[in-house]
């Protein structure tokens, strides 16, 4: 069973989510820790990553879906190189993160959940970043950037 | 003595490693009673602390520690420090974790030896990079040091840290989601009882606690329950990191009081309204927390003041609404969040959450009804209704409905009668 396992999965992830395990009650327990340790090497989770997981932990593909898709940092479709977490929530509505949003969307040609054409980037909102001080806010990839103007967006993706 | 315990770190933005928070004080209260203290007498004086929760609800923490059972030593008891900060409009925990971690692992220490917990998590949201990084290397320099891990300074006991990384959502940060979440499962809230207390992480004794509320433990430890007590304002113990976002002057997050005046806060510490806009409103502490408005600026900010109020304090930092923007649109942002962030279990708020985001952003396109206010609340009345649903999110959901319409009322009317949004134009 291993041998065909390690055609979906590599040595390395294997041993990862085998090393997660070690210190929980039950393999299922290691499900999102497994989910993360293969995105973090493909950039998502394909149905044969899900398929090879769910057999790694004893569990059914569906269920292992189930707690996929609940998690909106799991991605179960291809994104780009980066991922844009733009936030969508009260404090940067009000500092007119809307409008700072519709013009990132004209400059990259994209709505929230589409990829650009060169694989660059995906556009996702996201819930409040805790940097209200200093909305409108936004991650690309790793790294925060804030205070935002319709004026200074376009910028930093030059 | 410092009167701002929690930051006193922080404000002159100085290292974040063990030697320098060694240097101020710090591990001292843990060099001191990992080991020799009575945990019951720790316990005890977190209750005289009179030290109520941090993360929004404001319950008493030496009554919510006292309710795990005694060590029966059949298996693991569980501390878990909530720092899956994501309550729009609150930007506290982030502060401590980026700039002083060891203050949040010294109080974990504490009080996982309180409650005899040998393993700890540190739950917190992906995208605090900077924080996960920092936590990191001071859990790795604690365990160097023998603040944490195995026989912890000499003694027999031992507590093992670990940070779990979540994969998102807001329903995480309410704590038996979190739990579940924990668990590798999706982060549906459970039924209570039974309380994690009780039976909690894969069913045994665990307490969630927010990373202030736990990074206020060493100093109760140091200086004593009568201190701490003093130094809030009237009856409240304790400071608070308090804080201000929106169309002021100076946004920002302060370590003030417990107690202090919401004017003081938004006039003196936020530097009031940006020029040209007005203070038309705000929520006291977060999305989930019912609007306010320039008549309550003279309340104290403390849990029972603001609940008299009809509001909430919340985690305590405040949303401000300012006169240029749509009140009908603000609240329509905060339902579309909601309806977002439910995480589906319960019937009220899976359908009824998108229901009312549906007919706020009708009303705001200018497609409102006059019969439209009466269904929100109608809505609000079931959705909002404590027992409907397992946990508090489509109650919360419904503070800034409720409220808004008692306050805003005209401005929806206006939408419905004139057909638009009165503000479009506007910013």
């Amino acid at each position: 069973m291993k041998s065909e396992l390690i055609n979906a999965l590599s040595r390395a992830e294997i041993d990862a989510i085998e090393a997660e395990i070690t210190h929980l009650p039950d393999r299922k327990s290691a499900a999102i820790d497994a989910l993360k340790i293969v995105q973090s090497q493909r950039g998502w989770i394909s149905d044969d990553s899900l398929s090879a997981i769910a057999k790694l932990l004893n569990m059914s593909a569906a269920e292992l879906d189930g707690i996929a898709t609940f998690y909106n940092l799991i991605f179960r479709h291809p994104v780009g190189e980066q991922v844009i977490l733009f936030c969508d929530s009260v404090s940067c509505w009000l500092m007119n993160g809307e409008k700072v949003c519709s013009k990132l969307q004209r400059t990259l040609g994209i709505q929230h959940g589409e990829t650009t054409a060169d694989g660059q980037y995906t556009l996702l909102p996201v819930t409040c970043l805790g940097d209200c001080d200093h909305a409108p806010a936004m991650m690309v990839g790793e790294s925060l950037h804030h205070d935002l103007t319709v004026d200074n967006i376009e910028a930093i993706f030059k | 003595m410092t009167q701002s315990p929690l930051t006193r770190n922080i404000q002159g933005n100085g290292p974040t490693d063990i030697l320098a928070y060694e240097a101020s004080g710090g591990y001292l209260a843990a060099r001191d009673n990992i080991g020799k203290a009575d945990p019951a007498d720790l316990l005890q004086l977190i209750k005289d602390s009179n030290l109520l929760g941090r993360g929004g609800a404001g319950f008493p923490t030496g009554m919510k520690w006292s309710f795990v059972p005694p060590a029966d030593g059949n298996g693991h008891r569980y501390l878990v420090a909530n720092a899956d900060e994501m309550e729009p409009g609150t930007f506290k925990d982030r502060l401590i974790m980026e700039n002083d971690p060891h203050q949040l692992i010294e109080g974990m220490l504490l009080s996982a030896y309180t409650l005899a917990a040998d393993v700890g998590y540190i739950f917190i949201r992906a995208e605090y990079h900077l924080a996960i990084a920092r936590i990191r290397s001071a859990i790795s320099e604690a365990e160097q040091k023998c603040y944490l891990g195995d026989r912890i300074l000499g003694s027999k006991y031992s507590f093992h840290l670990q940070v779990h990384i979540s994969a998102g959502r807001y329903i995480c940060g309410e704590e038996t989601a979190l739990l579940n979440s924990l668990e590798g499962k999706r982060a549906t809230p459970r039924a209570k009882p039974p309380f994690p207390q009780v039976s909690g992480l894969w069913g045994r004794p665990t307490i969630v606690n927010n990373v202030e509320t736990l990074c206020n433990i060493p100093h109760i430890v140091n200086h004593g329950a009568n201190w701490f007590k003093s130094l809030g304002k009237g009856d409240n113990a304790g400071t608070k990191l308090f804080g201000a976002s929106g169309r002021v002057k100076n946004p920002g997050c302060w370590e003030l009081p417990m107690g202090t005046s919401i004017r003081e806060i938004l006039e003196v510490h936020a530097g009031g309204m940006q020029d040209g806009y007005m203070l038309k409103g705000f929520l006291p502490g977060g999305a989930s927390t019912d609007f306010l408005t320039p008549d309550h600026l003279d309340l104290p900010m403390e849990y029972e003041a603001i609940q008299k109020a009809g509001s909430r304090m919340g985690t305590g930092l405040m949303v401000v609404l300012d006169d240029r923007a749509c009140p009908v649109g603000m609240i329509a942002n905060l339902e579309k969040f909601f309806a977002r962030e439910s995480c589906g279990f319960c019937t009220p708020c899976r359908e009824g959450l998108p229901w009312v985001q549906g007919i706020l952003d009708k009303i705001e396109a200018g497609h409102g009804q006059a019969a439209d206010l009466e269904v929100l609340e109608r809505q609000a009345l079931f959705i909002g209704a404590i027992g409907n649903t397992h946990c508090a999110h489509a109650p919360g959901a419904m503070e800034p409905l409720v409220s808004g319409l008692k306050y805003f009322r005209s401005e929806f009317e206006q939408h419905i009668h004139d057909g638009r949004c009165p503000y479009a134009g506007e910013s």
